[in-house]
């Protein structure tokens, strides 16, 4: 058994990678990108499924055996759709695991934090396992691990953008308080981004569109999966302390004059007057 | 009676298209570079201005370079899949005069509107070649095509097609509402040409000619709720295409901006020969439409750009390279034909004449996933 795994509703995971497999061309690639990737956690649009075509290459077919499914909700825009989209899944796959996703903005796919925190109050209720994508905020993720969530999942940037681990002090903060594992999801574009997720305490990460999209996806995905196995490490290790920039700057530009005075400084002196 | 100005015929009276259309003819290649560059270097967003620039005949020189400009965008945004959708006509009774169309009120031609059954029909033809996607296209008639009409479509149909739009008349508020109820996700108005003269021109009679009636439907529509938004130009019908690009742009911001929960598609069909025998008096030549295309994927990126089978093979399958997204295949402009191929009048003719499956080929072998079901049934009464 793995020394160090990654648990998630009782369920143990070697990996700390989990892929989405939306933007990919074609199924067939994104089951190469999921294996090269080593994740044990793939999640999927339930509304890119198709219940009538499973068996006849739809998406959920490529999903390589042995790789847990965890559905999504994507393109709810309310707490209401997401419930039920969560329920067609539940009985179209079997699995109680969901992703919530809640996101009435097509622009940004911003989750909204309102609908989500409702939504997922219902899930629990009836019985789901469920892993909220949501904005990269503290208080909400108390809330949201209140309600029950297996998991909280905060944004490092909008989905799909490629820009990184913009929200890194939210994480950070939200990696200290939490008491259920963070899973960074949404925005991580190159292989760094992930680790350094990771090296400041993040649970696990999710990438889709950074492999999907990148001229090799196969290659990409080995690279996340390198990063963040890095960047896990890289916290257990513990890192040093890190200096400020100004600590190791030469001496005392406004008191060093004291080194030359000559003379002993009697203490007190002034109360002496 | 013509209807009341709505939000954007205001915001579009205040923009100086002119000014703008005349910046589209006149740029330079170092304006060119400069738009161009930005997008590069910043990855900024683009304004109108920007647009025109890349709309003009400087930037068809650097075609090539817009266009890799705009795969990236595109491939960024949507990755490398491209939704496939069919049209399914419901009926081609007509109760406007346009007259660049095969349907107009007036023309010899054979008329029919299928009943509930027969949609059905054509709807489970369709769902077994593939789609998941349907848009159900009708002429103006709002005797034969009314809202109870389209609402027993929406109501027989959503059961199996998870997505459901109408490229129909406009409608009022309280229909959009219904509709949207019953289940529907999309609705498509093309604005045809933005230039008022133009429009008041080959829109002989009928409900269709009230411009402000047209531009003010997709507003009404968004806020009945429909979460898919389509608008466009029919290129070919004003003398000055790039005005009517930029009005589209500029109608697809406006709708983003003000509607943020819809999500907003376009395209630019051109005219193509009918039973009308409307001959387009300024063709828009292929690498302008691409150009054109290109330029709006980059003007704005988060919008689908949809194309249908009015363009030739070759012509579709390089755009889905650069900016395409949402694709019809396997077309039939006719009503029933599907089942009955040639029992109607089409409305136009199809130039790209490959099956779904075909068209689903050439995606896979260009690199691209055909998706055919990216929706979910939004009615509770259709799990």
């Amino acid at each position: 058994m793995d020394a160090d795994p990654f648990v998630v509703a009782g369920r143990a995971f070697s990996s700390r990678l989990l892929v989405g497999t939306g933007k990919f061309a074609s199924h067939a690639l994104m089951r190469e990108a999921v294996l090269a990737s080593g994740t044990e956690i793939v999640t999927v649009a339930l509304r890119r499924v198709d219940l009538d075509r499973l068996g006849e290459g739809d998406i959920v077919d490529f999903v390589p055996p042995g790789v847990a499914l965890l559905p999504n909700t994507s393109g709810a825009v309310d707490a209401a759709e997401a419930v039920r989209l969560a329920r067609l899944g539940r009985a179209g796959t079997g699995s109680d695991l969901v992703k919530l996703e809640v996101t009435p903005d097509p622009r940004t796919l911003a989750p909204d934090p309102v609908e989500t925190l409702y939504a997922a109050e219902r899930l629990v209720a009836d019985g789901f396992t469920v892993l909220p994508y949501c904005s990269a905020d503290p208080v909400l993720c108390h809330r949201l691990e209140e309600a029950g969530c297996a998991t909280v999942m905060p944004l490092g940037a909008w989905i799909g953008s490629n820009r990184g681990l913009r929200t890194r002090d939210a994480i950070e903060a939200i990696v200290a308080q939490a008491g259920v594992p963070v899973v960074v999801d949404a925005g991580l574009g190159v292989p760094s981004d992930a680790a350094e997720a990771m090296e400041i305490g993040a649970d696990a990460v999710l990438v889709n569109t950074a492999i999907a999209v990148a001229r090799d996806p196969v290659a990409m995905a080995q690279a996340f999966a390198l990063a963040t196995r890095a960047g896990r490490l890289g916290y257990l290790a513990g890192r040093g302390t890190v200096r400020a920039a100004t600590e190791a700057a030469a001496s005392s530009p406004l008191t060093g004059f004291l080194d030359r005075v000559p003379g002993p400084v009697p203490t007190g002196a002034a109360g002496a007057l | 009676m013509s209807t009341p100005k709505g939000r954007f015929a205001h915001e579009l009276e205040r923009l100086d298209l002119a000014a703008l259309s005349a910046t589209a003819q006149r740029a330079t290649d170092g304006e060119v570079t400069a738009v161009l560059h930005r997008l590069r270097a910043d990855g900024d967003r683009l304004d109108l201005h920007d647009l025109a620039v890349l709309l003009s005949p400087a930037a068809t020189r650097r075609l090539e370079e817009l266009a890799q400009a705009a795969q990236a965008v595109t491939v960024q945004r949507f990755g490398r899949a491209v939704r496939l959708f069919a049209p399914l006509y419901v009926s081609n009774s007509c109760l406007s005069t346009c007259t660049y169309c095969g349907f107009a009120k007036g023309l010899p031609i054979a008329r029919r509107t299928l009943s509930v059954d027969e949609v059905q029909a054509e709807a489970r033809l369709l769902s077994g070649r593939g789609f998941r996607h349907l848009l159900l296209v009708a002429g103006e008639h709002r005797v034969e095509v009314s809202q109870d009409y389209l609402l027993a479509v929406v109501e027989r149909l959503r059961s199996f097609v998870p997505s459901l739009s109408v490229e129909t008349q406009t409608w009022s508020d309280d229909t959009y509402a219904r509709l949207v109820a019953a289940g529907l996700e999309g609705v498509v108005h093309y604005q045809e040409t933005y230039d008022r003269a133009r429009y008041a021109q080959v829109h002989a009679a009928g409900w269709k000619r009230d411009y402000d009636r047209r531009l003010s439907a997709c507003e009404l529509a968004a806020v009945a709720g429909v979460r898919r938004l389509g608008v466009g130009a029919l290129l070919g019908l004003a003398e000055d295409w790039r005005a009517d690009v930029l009005a589209v742009a500029a109608h697809a911001a406006f709708l983003v901006r003000r509607f943020w929960r819809t999500e907003v598609t376009v395209a630019l069909p051109r005219i193509k020969p009918s039973a009308s025998g409307y001959r387009p008096a300024v063709p828009v030549g292929d690498a302008e439409y691409v150009q054109a295309l290109a330029a709006l994927r980059l003007y704005e990126p988060e919008a689908g750009i949809v194309l249908s089978t009015r363009e030739p093979a070759p012509l579709r399958d390089g755009l889905v390279r650069i900016a395409v997204t949402h694709m019809s295949a396997g077309s039939s402009t006719e009503p029933g034909g599907y089942s009955h191929p040639g029992a109607a009048q089409e409305q136009f003719a199809v130039s790209d004449e490959r099956s779904p499956a075909d068209v689903a080929a050439m995606l896979a072998a260009a690199g691209y996933e055909p998706v055919w079901k990216d929706a979910f049934p939004l009615h509770a009464a259709a799990q």
